[in-house]
């Protein structure tokens, strides 16, 4: 009788064994050894070898589950494993284009002048005498600088009072009326216009209405403005709406106007939300490429003028120096300078979105908690 | 004396309000205006290639013999991209929303928003020095072990600067975009759902596709669509990626082209009728992405009240 007592070991699919905690760092271990050994057999590359270890790691990892824990943890392992590894691919390009362009950029960038020099009278009898016979590389961003700062500061100039003036009537007038619903609805679809549409746009714009063949600093920065409007829109909006309404109705009830309102009280307390927003929209139309290259052309020489004349850009500057080397029979000087524009570009543009941050976090409104 | 200066101040108030009030809705109007006016120009300024005698547009056989290998390498191109990237960025969406440790979740999402500060032109750099060098090698293989596939037909381009590496370029580009909007949807999923999912027992990864992945279904067709949006419309990438020839389904030799990329090859040195033909080319391609971008923000309201997409 009492042999019935005896405790019996039942498996259960709840109470399956499970995988010592150590498991994927051995699993890990043994694929980093047995991927070199792999790479050695065909001929040893670092990529090849991370590619290979990754592959013998999520197989050994999800078959040695499948045989301890059954098949659902399996899955969940499989599901981790390619989870982890999209996000590792996905990291790859942003480490390789900062790597190249940081490789390639710094013999540039370092170049005395480059900075503060033109392209103007730069021929490819220079280039070839740089490369042939070791002169000093001539040339630089001078002008590409200046014309990029001021495109994108009238650029700005239009769209942040088209903008924010937008989303004040989207938030304090609007109402879902049908013309705020309207609004909104377009905004949403001119974000996904191609920069290249809109730079045709300023430009058949102002062929129809100054004279064929007009390519000024003006028009591109009216192409960058339709780039740069929704953007100032969605995020002002955005920082408008999170205002309390409290906020309004205490300055209501103290018999401020409505327009007061907005100005003192709503505006102030959104502004770091804003200013940040605005500093992002600026960082993504400073880099685009295609509408400038269809308004404002390239130029070599100095212009401050955006109303006259060709106007030189960094983005066209690194296009025109990689695709129309200045030396067609030399074209390494022109790419040093077009990846030297290119490290300054990428530095102006993590500086605003830096600067954005710290914005947001400098203006943000005090709450005394 | 306090009634009249009340009223006065009423006054100078009221017409303040109606001032500021007209100031933002001539500004909402503008905007409206504005897009109106991209499809007017544009129309107008392609009028006359659409009328113009064939044999005067490049290739002598008319505008739509003209357009159509482009509208076809534009879509090749953009389907490279989504195929590549769809799978990826919701992997890299579930990895923020759901797998990385809380405290690091929201630095890492601002990693790979940086990939989309990086100007396109740099993306187009990169693609031709580095990219399309390094690429080339596993496409003589593809050449050689998979070439009975049209697409994969040989010989290889020896440079690498095919309309594939084009597509992994914008693939690379569109990324972010379809990242971020899937992770904010992934990030809506109601913690209860998830916590009951868990709860009755099931893995992670079985919680994800019993409540996070149907929840966002909608969001990720959105998603989706606003990066095929981009990828039709982007150019720089291709321009400079891309060495460009006749419409050939062999995705590794050269050839093919997109409207983008012809427009900002040609358009700075065209003249005369040619600078309607590329303007007329603009339109096609606004005429695309304005339907996929509508269709998409479509979806999205529709589901407003489920989607963090808005």
């Amino acid at each position: 009788m009492t042999s019935t007592l005896t405790p019996v070991r039942k498996r259960s699919a709840l109470t399956k064994g499970q995988l010592p905690k150590t498991a994927p760092y051995i699993v890990l271990a043994v694929a980093l050894i047995l991927g070199a050994a792999i790479l050695a057999l065909i001929g040893f590359n670092a990529f090849g070898w991370g590619l290979v270890s990754a592959i013998l790691f999520a197989a050994g990892l999800v078959g040695w589950s499948l045989v301890v824990e059954g098949s659902r943890k399996a899955k969940d392992k499989l599901a981790t494993c390619l989870v982890v590894g999209s996000f590792l691919i996905a990291l790859l390009p942003l480490v390789s284009v900062i790597w190249t362009v940081l490789v390639n950029g710094l013999p540039g960038l370092l170049d005395p002048g480059f900075l503060t020099t033109s392209m103007n009278g730069v021929t490819g009898a220079f280039d070839n005498k740089t490369v042939e016979q070791g002169a000093p590389l001539l040339g630089g961003i001078y002008h590409a600088i200046v014309g990029t700062l001021l495109i994108t500061v009238l650029a700005t100039l239009i769209s942040v009072p088209v903008g924010l003036l937008t989303a004040i009537y989207l938030v304090e007038y609007g109402q879902d009326r049908a013309l705020a619903r309207a609004i909104t609805f377009f905004v949403d679809v001119m974000t996904g216009i191609p920069s290249i549409v809109a730079g045709l746009f300023a430009a058949a714009a102002f062929f129809a209405v100054v004279g064929p063949g007009t390519k000024t600093g003006a028009v591109a920065a009216v192409a960058l403005s339709v780039l740069m409007i929704p953007v100032v829109v969605r995020s002002s909006e955005e920082m408008l709406k999170i205002v309390p309404n409290e906020l309004r109705e205490a300055a209501y009830a103290l018999g401020v106007r409505k327009w007061r309102t907005i100005l003192k009280v709503v505006l102030p307390t959104a502004i770091s939300g804003i200013a940040s927003g605005i500093t992002l929209a600026i960082a993504r139309v400073i880099g685009e490429t295609a509408p400038i290259l269809v308004t404002a052309g390239f130029a070599t020489t100095i212009n401050t003028n955006v109303f006259s004349g060709w106007m030189a850009s960094l983005p066209t500057f690194i296009y025109t120096q990689i695709l129309n080397p200045t030396s067609p029979s030399n074209p390494d000087p022109s790419s040093e300078r077009a990846w030297g524009a290119a490290l300054v570009l990428i530095i102006l543009v993590m500086l605003l979105n830096l600067g954005a941050r710290l914005v947001a976090s400098l203006f943000a409104p005090k709450t005394g908690r | 004396m306090t009634t009249t200066s009340l009223t006065k101040s009423r006054g100078a108030g009221h017409t303040g309000d109606k001032v500021f009030s007209a100031a933002t809705l001539a500004a909402g109007c503008l905007i409206l205006a504005v897009l109106f006016g991209v499809a007017l120009f544009l129309v107008v300024q392609a009028i006359p290639a659409l009328v113009a005698p064939a044999d005067q547009i490049q290739g002598g056989e008319g505008f739509f013999t003209y357009i159509w290998p482009l509208v076809i390498g534009t879509l090749i191109a953009a389907v490279i991209a989504l195929v590549i990237a769809t799978p990826l960025a919701i992997g890299v969406a579930l990895f923020i929303s759901h797998f990385a440790p809380r405290n690091l979740a929201s630095g890492l999402g601002y990693v790979v928003d940086l990939l989309a500060a990086i100007p396109s032109v740099v993306y187009g750099a990169w693609g031709v020095a580095f990219l399309a060098k390094e690429i080339s090698p596993s496409y003589d293989w593809l050449a050689k072990n998979m070439g009975w596939l049209p697409i994969f037909q040989g010989p290889a381009s020896a440079t690498g600067k095919t309309i594939l590496t084009a597509g992994i370029v914008l693939a690379v580009m569109v990324l972010p975009i379809i990242t971020s909007l899937t992770r904010e949807i992934f990030l809506q999923t109601p913690k209860l759902h998830e916590e009951a999912a868990l709860a009755l027992g099931a893995t992670r990864w079985e919680m994800i596709r019993m409540t996070v992945l149907p929840f966002g279904r909608p969001g990720i067709i959105s998603a989706v669509m606003l990066g095929l949006g981009r990828a039709l419309g982007e150019t720089m990438a291709v321009a400079l990626v891309l060495s460009s020839g006749a419409l050939t389904a062999s995705l590794i030799q050269t050839g093919n082209q997109t409207i983008a990329a012809e427009i900002a090859l040609n358009f700075p040195e065209a003249s005369g009728l040619k600078v309607n033909t590329l303007i007329a080319a603009g339109l096609v391609l606004f005429v695309i992405t304005l339907g996929v971008n509508v269709i998409a923000r479509g979806i999205i309201s529709r589901h407003k009240e489920f989607s963090g997409a808005n």
